[in-house]
């Protein structure tokens, strides 16, 4: 706000604002979710250091060396690499006003996100047919706990995506919406910087120790 | 019926849950049950349904969710300080071969109820209901950032109070002590509901703080008033914020390492089991990484409030404002380097050990710090004796006390003797009671008149402040005592007859405090009564130094007519100082949050969700799991949520105001 408080400047010194503007809606927003995104990127630390103390912990089970395909995972990084950038695009095209372009790569974002569940759940389906549950040891455990809470996040930024398209479709693109579009934006990449520590940690580190 | 149709529409929940044969808490039932039956026929029977609805429970008034909160506190203060008087019921009986009245079963229920009760329903709503109140009056805001994640997070509160006080009629509470340490807590040692319900009380409850943390951090980050720089912010809100931050840094590690525990006991994973590579110890390190901050999330905001109050009644400014702030930052750094001081004995070894034992060490010296500020701001100050006063000066003697055997803690082989013994509950209840409580207490007796318009009643007042603080050395001192002798905590039997005399004085000491808290509630109920006598017609009945003292008493829904300008630490000090004349003319319609259902119906859903996953109810917690999906995307949908207070309505309020002041001249 433009006011001046400095009672030198004014002389009387003023005690109230007589011509208030209330604060525009969605004031705190980006804050507010910046610090919840921190909060949220604490459950993932948690998350790393359960791995980290658990990951060697087999107990005559298997191994990251039995299990990881990494060509796979590649792919599945690509896949969620991939989407940052389509959802980039579409935060490019909503700036310009441009509705039926931001849908389309917030769609296309959608498919990459929906392509990486797929391809991270027929792998855990994969390693449950071989013995590797959960339940086997508590590098399984940590493992399974870590990577399903990532996917879990990504399932929810797709119900988020599809509620947000409905609604630019439904209201265009106001400031609510765009407000709402950059909030999961945050969100989208928050979680490809997640991906990009489990890639290292859980996965290449895997393979090599 | 088949008993598999059963199952699936009951899961383990059965006739045979219901603890009929504990005639100790079928005579609770009763008792609540009838309380309950009372209270709803008569909020119905004087039509107070839809009031309450509209007014109070779907409101997004920070000041409403604040007054909430605080009742929230105080019942289930009632229901824990129950727990407290059976357990020094039975450890004075349980001597020369008697087993007391409780079984074991029930008592194990019983001081684990208490622990967690006391932590999450008592003191966490009292410090969040002071800070959800004071906080954006004090930096001159309309509300707080986001008003209807605030309802949100109140109810979902509510929801894990519900679910803690279930489990004493449906089934059963946890037996595992307040943090439910593995192996005990894990499905082998404990597969009965009682670990489910505490695991879905807390994390129903934690997603209320998380957010309420989230909340209040943008509010004081954001909302604060022109002229309000950050070193300019009253020292309550600089505790607050340090509180909201290590809320939001802390809760989420208890989210998750509850999370952990419930995928051991519901999937059968291996993160805290003795096979399989599992590591119990790790659970012990997660919890206290959340533990230990917690412990300052609660005192910080106390500490708050005595500073307010120091200079309130001594007529002076806080001596050491600066030195204050910084003492509050470096408690918050210092909380997260200090969690293995709870388990020296688990063998890290003398270097950790010396680590842990010294940085505690270290925060000694910043709450020392505030002491001496507290000390120096009534030094020649004109001290009043009113109650927020007497408490405060109750909390510094009885708080250095605690702050002192904490030190003699901290040192690892003294530690060693020391460990689970009474000396560490007398301790922490030290420090909790003299701290925390003892805080809560203060604040409510000095914002009371703020909140409701009139003061509270000062002879009840004064009887309360005294069989409390009386009753809580009385209480407290024997324990200290009987842990240097070895004693160890959670013993439900004694063989050594002569340990018998200090468990009967702790067991008077409990009952004084009893007799405080009637006598607390005995104060509302007076106080109530002669509200006219006690009115404040000013909102400025303690001649005050900060800003939520400068708008009536209680404040109108939007807080100030004009947003305030601040020139000064003591914002409304100074504006008295200065001559500063009420604005009276100039109005203007003033731009609020709408109320909305949604953050009830969405905790209630998220309590359903908790009933279901605890008592195994599948298509209960399914369902309810989807509904908050619905309802949740649902209220996206609506994108109207403000109004305007017509410039009429202002300046109705405002008028009726300058009379009031007039009539008080």
């Amino acid at each position: 706000m433009t006011v001046s408080v400095n009672p030198a400047q004014t002389g009387e010194p003023m005690f109230y604002l007589a011509d208030e503007h209330p604060h525009p809606e969605g004031y705190s927003t980006s804050l507010g979710f910046w610090i919840y995104l921190m909060s949220d990127c604490l459950i993932f630390a948690m998350l790393f250091a359960a791995f980290g103390v658990l990951g060697g912990n087999y107990a005559a089970g298997p191994a990251p060396k039995d299990l990881f395909e990494l060509p796979l995972v590649a792919v599945n990084t690509s896949m969620l690499l991939l989407s940052s950038i389509t959802y980039g695009f579409a935060m490019l095209t909503m700036q310009q006003n441009k509705i039926a372009q931001t849908q389309m790569w917030l769609a296309i974002t959608g498919l990459f996100g929906l392509a990486f569940i797929g391809i991270e759940l027929s792998e855990f389906a994969h390693m449950i047919h071989e013995g590797a549950t959960p339940q086997r040891s508590a590098f399984l455990s940590a493992f399974f706990t870590l990577v399903g809470t990532h996917g879990l996040h990504v399932s929810c930024g797709l119900i988020w995506l599809v509620t947000l398209m409905v609604q630019v479709w439904k209201f265009g693109l106001i400031e609510a919406n765009r407000r709402r579009l950059m909030c999961l934006s945050m969100f989208w990449h928050f979680l490809d910087v997640v991906w990009i520590g489990v890639f290292t940690f859980v996965y290449l580190l895997g393979v090599l120790r | 019926m088949s008993p598999d149709l059963l199952k699936l529409i009951f899961g383990r929940l059965g006739l045979e849950s219901l603890p009929l044969h504990e005639p100790i808490v079928v005579g609770t039932f009763a008792v609540v049950a009838l309380g309950g039956a009372t209270l709803l026929a008569g909020l119905t029977y004087f039509r107070l349904w839809g009031y309450l609805w509209r007014e109070w429970f779907t409101t997004v008034d920070h000041k409403r969710i604040g007054i909430m909160y605080m009742i929230l506190g105080i019942v289930m203060l009632l229901r824990g300080f129950a727990d407290a008087l059976m357990m020094r019921g039975q450890q004075m009986l349980a001597f020369n071969g008697s087993e007391g009245y409780l079984n074991a079963h029930h008592y194990d229920q019983v001081f684990t109820a208490h622990g967690v009760i006391m932590i999450f329903f008592v003191a966490m709503p009292l410090v969040t209901g002071l800070m959800n109140y004071v906080v954006p009056l004090q930096i001159g805001a309309r509300d707080v950032s986001f008003p209807f994640l605030n309802n949100f997070s109140f109810w979902m509160t509510v929801g894990g109070a519900v679910l803690v006080m279930a489990s004493l009629f449906i089934g059963e509470f946890a037996r595992t002590g307040w943090l439910a340490y593995p192996p005990l807590s894990n499905i082998g040692y404990s597969p009965d509901v009682g670990v489910d319900y505490y695991i879905w009380a807390l994390q129903v409850a934690g997603v209320g703080t998380t957010l309420s943390g989230i909340n209040l951090i943008c509010t004081i980050v954001k909302l604060r008033c022109p002229g309000m720089t950050m070193m300019k912010m009253p020292v309550f809100t600089w505790t607050s914020l340090c509180t909201n931050i290590l809320i939001v840094a802390s809760f989420p590690v208890l989210t998750v390492v509850l999370a952990l525990l419930s995928l051991d006991r519901y999937v059968g994973t291996n993160f805290f089991t003795n096979d399989f590579g599992g590591s119990p110890m790790m659970y012990v390190n997660l919890i206290w990484i959340w533990g230990h901050p917690e412990v300052y999330i609660l005192v910080l905001p106390a500490f708050g409030v005595f500073s307010e109050v120091t200079s309130t009644f001594s007529g002076k400014r806080l001596f050491g404002y600066t030195s204050m702030v910084y003492a509050t930052v470096v408690i918050t750094i210092l909380s997260y380097l200090v969690w293995l001081h709870h388990f020296f004995t688990m063998g890290s070894g003398a270097s950790v050990n010396s680590f842990f034992g010294i940085t505690t060490m270290i925060i000694s010296i910043p709450t020392g710090a505030k002491m001496f500020n507290w000390l120096f701001t009534m030094y020649r100050g004109r001290i009043r004796y009113e109650l927020p006063m007497l408490w405060t000066i109750a909390f510094m003697l009885t708080f250095v006390l605690g702050g002192m055997t904490g030190v003699l803690l901290a040192v690892p082989p003294a530690d060693f003797v020391l460990h689970n013994s009474l000396f560490l509950i007398a301790h922490f209840h030290n420090v909790i009671i003299g701290g925390v409580v003892f805080g809560a207490f203060a604040g409510i007796n000095y914002w009371f008149p703020k909140a409701f318009g009139f003061k509270l009643d000062v002879f009840w007042g004064k009887l309360s402040f005294w069989f409390w603080v009386v009753g809580f050395y009385l209480a407290f001192m024997p324990l200290y005592v009987l842990g240097l002798m070895g004693v160890t905590r959670r013993l439900r039997v004694f063989d050594d007859p002569s340990l018998q005399i200090w468990f009967v004085i702790a067991a008077i000491g409990a009952f004084l405090v009893f007799l405080g808290i009637l006598c607390m509630l005995m104060q509302f109920a007076v106080s109530f009564l002669k509200r006219e006598q006690l009115k404040d017609v000013t909102g400025d009945p303690w001649d005050a130094r900060t800003l939520e003292w400068a708008t009536s008493s209680p404040p109108p829904d939007y807080n100030f007519a004009f947003t305030p300008v601040v020139h000064d630490n003591d914002a409304w000090w100074d504006m008295k100082k200065r001559g500063y004349q009420r604005p009276l003319t100039g109005f203007r319609p003033i731009h609020m949050p709408s109320s909305t259902g949604t953050g009830i119906i969405l905790a209630g859903f998220a309590t359903a969700m908790g009933f279901g996953l605890i008592w195994y109810i599948w298509w209960l917690a399914a369902g309810s799991f989807i509904a908050m999906l619905v309802v949740g995307i649902g209220h996206t949908f609506n994108y109207h949520r403000d109004f305007d207070i017509p410039a009429e309505d202002v300046i109705r309020t405002e008028d009726a105001r300058t009379k009031l002041l007039a009539g008080a001249k």
